[in-house]
């Protein structure tokens, strides 16, 4: 009976995964954790959110100074998107209805990755099919690619037969606090309960 | 009196036979898309499949719009990727759930925008089964699932 060897390199490259999955539960936990300020303050507070000049749906310029003096929830997706960009959208809009009055110091943002097809225009007719009021922004495609690199939103086009295209991205709804730091993160499974709560708290 | 006999093994036939209709077909139910706004191209469906035996859907089709597709969203780390799948294999006994998050039907470009409310056909195509319609209700842009089950 001898047990089962690994070679060397295999061995490493296990040590390797080991500490990147170590890592993003670091990365994870301490994005999820749930201390009533949030992780303004500490290290991930500046690596989220930066500098970004885009259009709204009305044709407006919005830049990331725009965005302070507000609760700003930040979502990346796209207009042809039916499926994680939706239920996000929804989730806020659901989880905003429970927050009551305080519900007015909150905003969502909703972000193009897709400039090739969301113009204002079509950004406008999307957002307004939700049940609450949604900024959304979009610009050319370098403001974007700046815009997803302040928020670490990865995106890219997925190309498909007969010319249609699907865009793979990052499904992470940013909470920012007034002054624009990186507060808690949600994803698009997360409960628009969850959600509620998480903000409640943030703006007690 | 022979009469009678063959009536009531005809009728005795007749609901054998309804009732193997019932558990011996494949079915298809709780069809429902998201609404979708007025400019959007793509629209979203989704439904529960049963079969009591194993066979595949392989091709969806709707007049709603240019091409339906067999999808499934994936996630890898955080990051949320949407892939065509060229069919989707459907157990003996054990529901097929298609539901956000998860695999769904793409409605690519959509000949107008689907509307809360209303309600559109679609046509499943199974290997074994053949073809299926079924009427598709349409519920709010970001509902989770059907109205009747919420």
């Amino acid at each position: 009976m001898t047990g089962i060897r690994l070679p060397r390199f295999a061995l490493a490259a296990l040590f390797l995964g080991g500490l990147v999955i170590l890592g993003a539960a670091v990365f994870l936990g301490l994005a999820h954790r749930d201390s009533p300020r949030g992780a303004a303050g500490t290290l991930l507070a500046s690596a989220i959110g930066g500098p970004f000049r885009l259009v709204d749906q009305n044709g407006k310029m919005v830049t990331d100074a725009d965005l302070k003096g507000k609760w700003s929830l930040v979502y990346f997706g796209y207009t042809h998107c039916p499926d994680a960009c939706p239920t996000a959208l929804n989730d806020i809009a659901v989880a905003l209805d429970e927050l009551g009055p305080k519900r007015a110091a909150v905003r969502p943002v909703f972000i193009t990755v897709d400039p090739e097809r969301d113009t204002p225009e079509v950004l406008k007719s999307y957002v307004t099919a939700f049940d609450t009021p949604i900024l959304a922004l979009t610009g050319t495609p370098e403001e974007i690619a700046q815009a997803a690199k302040s928020y670490r939103v990865y995106y890219a086009k997925h190309p498909e037969a007969g010319g249609d295209y699907s865009m793979d991205h990052t499904s992470i709804i940013y909470v920012m606090d007034p002054q624009g730091r990186f507060t808690a993160s949600f994803t698009h499974e997360s409960s628009p309960e969850e959600i509620a709560e998480r903000l409640k708290k943030l703006l007690a | 009196m022979v009469g009678c006999k063959f009536l009531s093994v005809a009728a005795g036939l007749v609901i054998t036979s309804a009732a193997l209709a019932q558990t011996n077909q494949l079915e298809v139910s709780d069809a429902w898309a998201r609404a979708t706004p007025a400019k959007a191209e793509n629209g979203i469906a989704f439904l529960t499949i049963r079969s009591p035996t194993s066979d595949r859907l392989v091709l969806v089709s709707s007049p709603v719009a240019r091409k339906a597709e067999l999808n499934t969203m994936e996630m890898s780390g955080m990051v949320m990727k949407m892939r065509p799948i060229a069919s989707l294999d459907i157990p003996a006994g054990q529901p097929v759930i298609l539901k956000p998050s998860g695999e769904h039907i793409m409605l690519m470009g959509l000949n107008g925008p689907l509307r809360e409310g209303q309600s559109f056909p679609l046509t499943l195509t199974f290997e074994k089964a053949g073809a299926r319609g079924v009427t598709v209700a349409v519920e709010k842009p970001g509902a989770t699932g059907p109205t009747s089950q919420r």
